[in-house]
């Protein structure tokens, strides 16, 4: 997938492109979804976000994570401005979000595709209670609140288990170094 | 400069979701900026993020192939997407910028009560919480207070102290709506935070049971 990033960002490859988009479009219709936009504005948000990819195809590099990690914040970021309506403040104060990324130290680079497959299986061993608030934050969009509301526990259950999957994630990715 | 308190990992990763109140959001952002520590569990975050996108089921496309696309000319069917600009906010930001940079010129105090002074920051029409600058003069306690639900705070200059520790500039005090406490600006420094708020705090009739100068902590 990175390598269909690259031809998009150095030969402005239509090819690469429409690959990226069969392979994202789709998910990223059902992600605009689940925060509740109807199927026609999920999938304009789908096609906006591969457009944005096509556009700052030059600006990505490993350092952003994988193909997918860097979609998926674009993705997440349209989303909090077109649904939620709210101002997309990962960008940070300077809006210097290339800046930020870019502190990945070389081995963390170089293991990239490693990590992602280690968190991908970590989360599949995710005990159910635990991957339920982590779906709930990152897919439905909601917060810790509304997730307590949602599932009728305390705010202090719902933050302990969000606690405890990350815990297991990092500890995951940190047995590679 | 050592950064001491950072925002809980729930907290990370409500941002990360894009899941966290604006207001929140904010501070969590301004905090980033200062902490490479954060910056580095935020980008595991995404990762995160990532992966579980990947494992959602593909909704079905009503346009297989719906982006009219030509090497020469580019993409072209869709108006430019860029994220939509918004005044307020951006205004927010930046004078949330400028005080990092320790430039204070934007900044227009109004006095909320004796030795208390506070900026409101304007949010997106539809941006939750509440987001505001506050100064604290040297030596201030602030009554024994919950919260209406989840507060964050970054230390812009200066210091307060409470029972949990002392929080000094960099630092974020991440307090859900059960702990209460009653921070003390610094004797010398007195503290300016920008304080984010998930439901709108009641600062006003805070400040109106403000005791006297804490002498001798």
């Amino acid at each position: 997938m990175a390598d269909l990033i690259q031809q998009v960002a150095v030969h402005r490859s239509v090819d690469a492109y429409r690959e990226l988009y069969v392979t994202y479009a789709p998910r990223i219709k059902s992600y605009m979804m689940r925060q509740g936009a109807d199927p026609a504005t999920a999938e304009e948000l789908a096609q906006e976000t591969l457009l944005m990819v096509w556009r700052k195809a030059a600006l990505y590099s490993g350092e952003k994570g994988s193909p997918t990690t860097w979609i998926f914040t674009i993705a997440r970021n349209l989303r909090i401005d077109r649904l939620r309506r709210e101002v997309a403040w990962q960008e940070l104060p300077e809006g210097h979000n290339e800046i930020a990324s870019s502190d990945a130290l070389p081995d963390e680079v170089a293991s990239d595709a490693e990590r992602s497959g280690r968190v991908t299986a970590a989360l599949a061993k995710l005990p159910p209670d635990q991957y339920e608030v982590v779906s709930l934050s990152f897919l439905d969009g909601l917060s810790h609140s509304e997730i307590a509301a949602r599932l009728n526990l305390p705010l202090g259950t719902v933050k302990s288990r969000m606690r405890l999957a990350y815990q297991k994630v990092r500890e995951t990715v940190e047995e590679l170094k | 400069m050592t950064i001491t308190h950072h925002p809980d990992s729930s907290t990370l990763m409500s941002f990360a979701a894009g899941a966290l109140e604006e207001a929140l959001s904010a501070v969590v952002a301004a905090h980033a900026v200062m902490c490479e520590d954060c910056r580095k569990e935020l980008r595991l975050m995404d990762g995160l993020g990532g992966a579980v996108m990947s494992g959602i089921a593909n909704a079905k496309l009503a346009d297989e192939a719906p982006v009219a696309v030509s090497a020469a000319e580019g993409v072209h069917r869709l108006r430019a997407p860029e994220l939509s600009p918004n005044k307020n906010a951006g205004a927010a930001a930046e004078t949330i910028s400028r005080v990092l940079r320790g430039d204070l010129s934007r900044v227009r105090w109004r006095r909320l009560g004796i030795g208390v002074w506070h900026m409101p920051l304007t949010l997106s029409d539809r941006g939750r919480g509440d987001l505001r600058l506050i100064k604290v003069a040297p030596g201030l306690a602030m009554p024994d207070h919950g919260h209406g639900g989840a507060e964050l705070t970054f230390i812009l200059d200066g210091s307060y102290t409470d029972k949990i520790g002392t929080f000094a500039h960099g630092d974020i005090a991440d307090l859900d709506e059960d702990v209460e406490h009653m921070p003390v600006a610094d004797r010398k420094t007195g503290c300016m935070c920008l304080i984010a708020s998930e439901r709108p705090v009641r600062f006003k009739g805070l400040v109106a049971r403000i005791v006297q100068p804490f002498i001798g902590i």
